[in-house]
């Protein structure tokens, strides 16, 4: 197999928690080594480096993505949104209530895909709770009360909207 | 982290597409189209796939598409499968291609990606076996339009340069009787034991089978046998196991035996669900 080292690189600007950032990147960089190395935005986990586990979630354009499957090339022209822009929000906080967490390396993606889901429909049923969840894995097995969490959140948008 | 680099390339056109991809095997490269890109990330990282040259089709309005054209639902290539989630024109569709992988990669796997990737299992492809979908092809030799039925044969028979732009299904389709079933050995999410999808036209119920062999595919053998009111729902479905193609997967999902001891009952359930009389 013939094999041509390239010299190309990009200089791109990227909208990350809000702020912009510019870097010099590789094309075949994934956005998980770009926030994480480049930026310095530790939060998104290297996981599997598979798709498979969801530590690296972050919400690119409201939507979950898991940025080990995204070049960060491909990013240019989105709102990224890591756990670093994530202050003081009540999924936050439900995390904290819920003792959602115990290692806390799937944390920052489950609160990410969380995030992601009350943004695109703030009364989801159970089923789209566990779909959308099912995308990251907890090896501590903390399912329940991540699950807890996010519904206390939803209780509450609830219980405000009566109000 | 790929252990090495690429050229990459977002063009804003067919012809703009092909020429790159032309450009860069004229300079002794390897091009590869790029959709959601997760196989060949996922693969690139184990350095089971090699490029020199990503050419990236999410910058062409064509592969971008989606909606209705005359009488035919038209799908751009590089929507990702999360869009028939929300979206249930085309319930089949939705049922079928929800069940790949898990919400957040949906949101990065692309229909095209999904139909003309390595993985065994290319649920995606199933309904529009089902429905006679056609698919319009790009390459050096032009644009051009095939029935999906004539030109996937277990892959997209793509020729060197040529990818998949969209894929056409007409309406009569869409809302016809079907049932997707995915059959895991445990859990609800994870690779599949096998998919099995069914669309009832005109009286008769079709297959389309992803996870049974090492490819997707649609038996017409199978589907005449299937459809045999003389037979017992058991006797169809034994019957119709003399027409399924080699080999049977085999692998750490399950043994081929068990697969087959699957698909019997699903095989069976499906032809209780949608209707297909059965010979008392």
């Amino acid at each position: 197999m013939n094999r041509y080292p390239t010299n190309q690189r990009f200089t791109i600007n990227l909208e990350i928690n809000k702020e912009w950032y510019e870097i010099d990147i590789l094309a075949s960089d994934i956005l998980l080594d770009v926030l994480r190395d480049k930026i310095g935005l530790t939060g998104a986990k290297p996981g599997c480096l598979n798709g498979d586990c969801g530590a690296c979630t972050v919400i690119v354009n409201n939507q979950p993505i898991k940025s080990c499957l995204m070049l960060a090339i491909e990013a240019i022209d989105t709102e990224i949104l890591t756990i670093e822009g994530l202050k003081d929000t009540p999924i936050q906080r439900a995390f904290v209530e819920h003792f959602a967490f115990q290692c806390g390396y799937c944390t920052s993606g489950f609160i990410l895909i969380c995030q992601a889901l009350l943004l695109n429909d703030n009364n989801p049923s159970p089923e789209k709770i566990k779909t959308w969840l099912s995308s990251n894995i907890c090896r501590c097995t903390g399912y329940k009360e991540i699950e807890e969490s996010i519904r206390s959140v939803i209780n509450n948008i609830k219980n405000q909207s009566i109000k | 982290m790929l252990s090495y680099n690429f050229e990459y390339y977002k063009p804003k056109s067919i012809k703009e597409a092909i020429e790159q991809y032309q450009t860069s095997k004229s300079q002794d490269k390897k091009p590869l189209y790029y959709g959601g890109g997760t196989e060949i990330l996922t693969l690139g990282r184990l350095n089971y796939i090699y490029t020199d040259a990503i050419i990236d089709l999410k910058g062409i309005p064509e592969c971008k598409e989606f909606g209705f054209q005359n009488n035919e639902l038209v799908i751009g290539s590089t929507l990702s499968l999360s869009v028939f989630e929300e979206n249930k024109v085309f319930p089949l569709l939705t049922n079928t291609s929800k069940e790949v992988a898990d919400y957040s990669s949906r949101n990065s796997i692309t229909i095209g990606g999904n139909i003309c990737g390595q993985i065994f299992y290319r649920e995606a492809v199933l309904p529009f076996l089902l429905s006679d979908s056609t698919v319009i092809i790009a390459g050096p030799s032009g644009v051009k339009k095939f029935l999906i039925n004539e030109i996937f044969n277990k892959e997209l028979r793509l020729d060197e340069g040529e990818f998949l732009v969209q894929i056409g299904t007409e309406k009569e389709y869409l809302k016809a009787p079907y049932l997707s079933v995915k059959k895991r050995k445990q859990w609800d999410t994870g690779y599949p034991l096998l998919t099995v999808a069914a669309l009832k036209k005109d009286g008769i119920i079709r297959f389309a089978f992803s996870g049974v062999c090492p490819y997707p595919f649609r038996s017409i053998q199978m589907e005449k046998i299937l459809n045999d009111k003389k037979l017992s729902y058991k006797d169809r479905v034994l019957a119709s196991f003399e027409y399924l193609p080699s080999p049977i997967l085999n692998d750490i999902e399950g043994s081929d035996g068990y697969r087959l001891f699957v698909l019997e009952n699903t095989l069976s359930n499906i032809l209780s669900y949608l209707g297909g009389e059965e010979l008392e």
